[in-house]
């Protein structure tokens, strides 16, 4: 029996359709997914926080619009994977707590600090860039619920990188000051940005079987080349250059060769020791805690208003 | 997916796609933006800076709350608020612009403390500062909410062209805005004692600033016909207010008036301390590279 059904969801797998939350799936799937869509709602919240950071100090009023519009997004983003969780079992409460207690993580970049204006429209090119990278074969991931919400959020992502690229088009437009401003921005997150798509594929433990069940579309290696492939054309169009010595076209290849990143300052900022990595989960801990009673409240109130109801009928 | 080439769409030149341009200029085109005749010109730029800085300065508080929020879809929800006031400001800033010969970032950025025209409701600090918490946060968005409906309810009336069209479309941005208000403040007066103790005391907080909103200023006085003499408003504020606070088991705080500063306040750009602040964390990117585009 139980042969029948796993034999059926490789079968539905294979053929490229898609795994609905009443079907059966083998509870490595389960836990691989709630593991992947928690982790990317944790980093659309806490991604919330290193553009939040110039909310305040957005240097116009259309660009604080824009900036406000783009996190709101974000936690709407969170939202629906948190939602696609829930198809799976998974409970909201429970992956917020192990967010806060650091038993699950979040993406990297994150705990890179946001210096400048210009960070948020490197944000937006780069980062946002990379995501979608990430992102778009994810549309055709095999869970249906996690399949659809992609599709929402690799739309409304590539509006945030399309706004991110033109505030660095209009900047350098703008005044040297500003130009100074955008390459350095550049020069902070390129390396960060091409870390996004995880440690080389002969590291990376969780590829193989992610791949097989069709959760997972390509390498890291391979998207990190296709993100720097499309990078350079974007850089030249924007007058900066990336940080890397022994970026440049291979002509045999038909691709871009391109440095390693520090893959020492990758794995001392996964396990904890980044610029931000502390501020982040503290902040979420705080917002968390400090609306408890909040919740609270609105649990009881609704308990109320149900015995009200019972009372009236 | 037809953009496996994440990057194929931003070498494009259409800019049909952006979510945001300058945005308000399409939500207001087809509005006469001529001046009605007889008009105090500057009486007419002042008072919509009046109505202005209180949806900025209020959108920037609330945007504070911003990865801070009790639940995401809280969160979400007071951003969309803060946006809807940031809308608001920029409309009624291009406005009194047209007048003084200044756009909306001139008029946001490059004015000092003494030239905005906020009610003090407006720049307070309600939370998630120290000045506050989410209970006193509702407890402003209730009141202030409450009476700017009221306010652009009958501003719809207004012999100026544009800000009738502005009322018009804050009208439903408002009701979303005080019904939101209006909920939280039931939940939270009715939910928990520690919920209920801290909805009164967010009451509390802000009471002392409500009469400001109803006292008739000059550059009101000045435009009848175009502006709504806030003075008109009380009762049907009251009302709201009446039934929101009964409905939620909560107490009216009794002190409605707090003392001006050598008869003067918000109007005639007086504020309170926190106001520097503000102001300078708002203003010192923009005040910091002249010249810049953005």
């Amino acid at each position: 029996m139980a042969d029948d059904l796993e034999l059926r969801f490789e079968r539905t797998v294979q053929s490229e359709a898609r795994i609905e939350p009443r079907d059966w799936m083998p509870d490595g799937y389960r836990k691989t997914l709630i593991r992947q869509i928690a982790q990317h709602a944790h980093s659309e919240i806490i991604g919330m926080q290193p553009e939040g950071n110039w909310i305040s100090r957005a240097p116009s009023l259309r660009r604080k619009a824009i900036l406000l519009a783009k996190v709101q997004d974000e936690a709407g983003h969170g939202l629906y994977l948190y939602s696609a969780t829930e198809t799976l079992g998974a409970d909201r409460e429970d992956l917020t707590t192990k967010l806060i207690e650091g038993r699950q993580k979040y993406s990297s970049i994150f705990n890179y600090p946001t210096l400048t204006f210009a960070d948020v429209g490197v944000i937006g090119w780069l980062v946002d860039g990379a995501a979608i990278c990430n992102q778009v074969p994810l549309c055709r991931t095999s869970y249906g619920p996690y399949a659809r919400a992609m599709i929402r959020i690799c739309k409304e992502e590539s509006f945030h990188q399309r706004q991110g690229y033109e505030l660095l088009m209009t900047m350098m437009r703008g005044t040297q000051q500003q130009r100074d401003m955008v390459q350095d921005s550049v020069n902070r997150w390129w390396w960060p940005a091409l870390m996004m798509f995880g440690p080389p594929d002969a590291e990376s433990t969780n590829t193989e079987q992610s791949m097989a069940w069709r959760i997972k579309r390509d390498t890291n290696d391979e998207l990190r080349q296709k993100f720097v492939n499309m990078s350079m054309p974007q850089a030249e169009a924007l007058g900066v250059t990336f940080p890397d010595p022994e970026l440049k076209w291979n002509e045999e290849r038909g691709e871009y060769d391109f440095g390693a990143p520090d893959w020492d300052e990758f794995w001392q900022v996964v396990k904890g020791g980044g610029v931000c990595n502390e501020q982040r989960i503290a902040h979420r801990r705080k917002a968390h805690e400090d609306g408890a009673w909040v919740r609270e409240a609105a649990a009881a109130h609704a308990a109320k208003n149900a015995v009200r109801e019972e009372g009236a009928a | 997916m037809s953009f496996d080439n994440a990057y194929e769409s931003l070498l494009g030149g259409e800019d049909a796609h952006w979510a945001f341009g300058t945005g308000f200029s399409e939500a207001l085109s087809g509005v006469d933006r001529e001046f009605p005749a007889g008009v105090d010109r500057e009486a007419l730029a002042a008072y919509c800076l009046m109505l202005g800085d209180d949806a900025l300065i209020f959108s920037q508080r609330l945007s504070e709350w911003c990865s801070r929020a009790p639940e995401l879809e809280e969160d979400i929800a007071l951003a969309n608020i803060a946006l809807d006031l940031l809308g608001q400001a920029r409309m009624l800033l291009t406005r009194a612009g047209e007048v003084l010969g200044r756009d909306e970032d001139s008029l946001a950025y490059l004015r000092d403390e003494r030239e905005f025209r906020n009610v003090h409701l407006a720049e307070i600090d309600c939370g998630p500062g120290p000045g506050g918490d989410f209970a006193t946060t509702i407890a402003r968005l209730l009141v202030f909410s409450s009476w700017r409906l009221a306010l652009f309810s009958r501003l719809r009336g207004s012999a100026d062209p544009v800000l009738k069209a502005i009322a018009e479309k804050g009208l439903k941005e408002l009701a979303y805005h005080r019904d939101h208000a209006a909920q939280w403040t039931v939940r939270l007066g009715d939910g928990t004692d520690e919920s209920h103790r801290r909805m009164q005391a967010g009451l509390e907080r802000v009471w002392p600033f409500v009469d400001e909103l109803f006292a008739t200023h000059a550059v009101e006085a000045a435009l009848a016909g175009v502006a709504v003499d806030p003075a008109s408003l009380w009762s049907e504020v009251d009302g709201v207010l009446e039934a929101v606070l009964s409905a939620a088991g909560l107490t009216r705080p009794t002190d409605t008036k707090a003392a001006r500063v050598a008869g003067m306040a918000g109007r005639d750009g007086v504020h309170t301390e926190v106001m520097g602040y503000l102001l300078a964390e708002m203003q010192h990117l923009h005040r910091s590279l002249p010249g810049a585009v953005w």
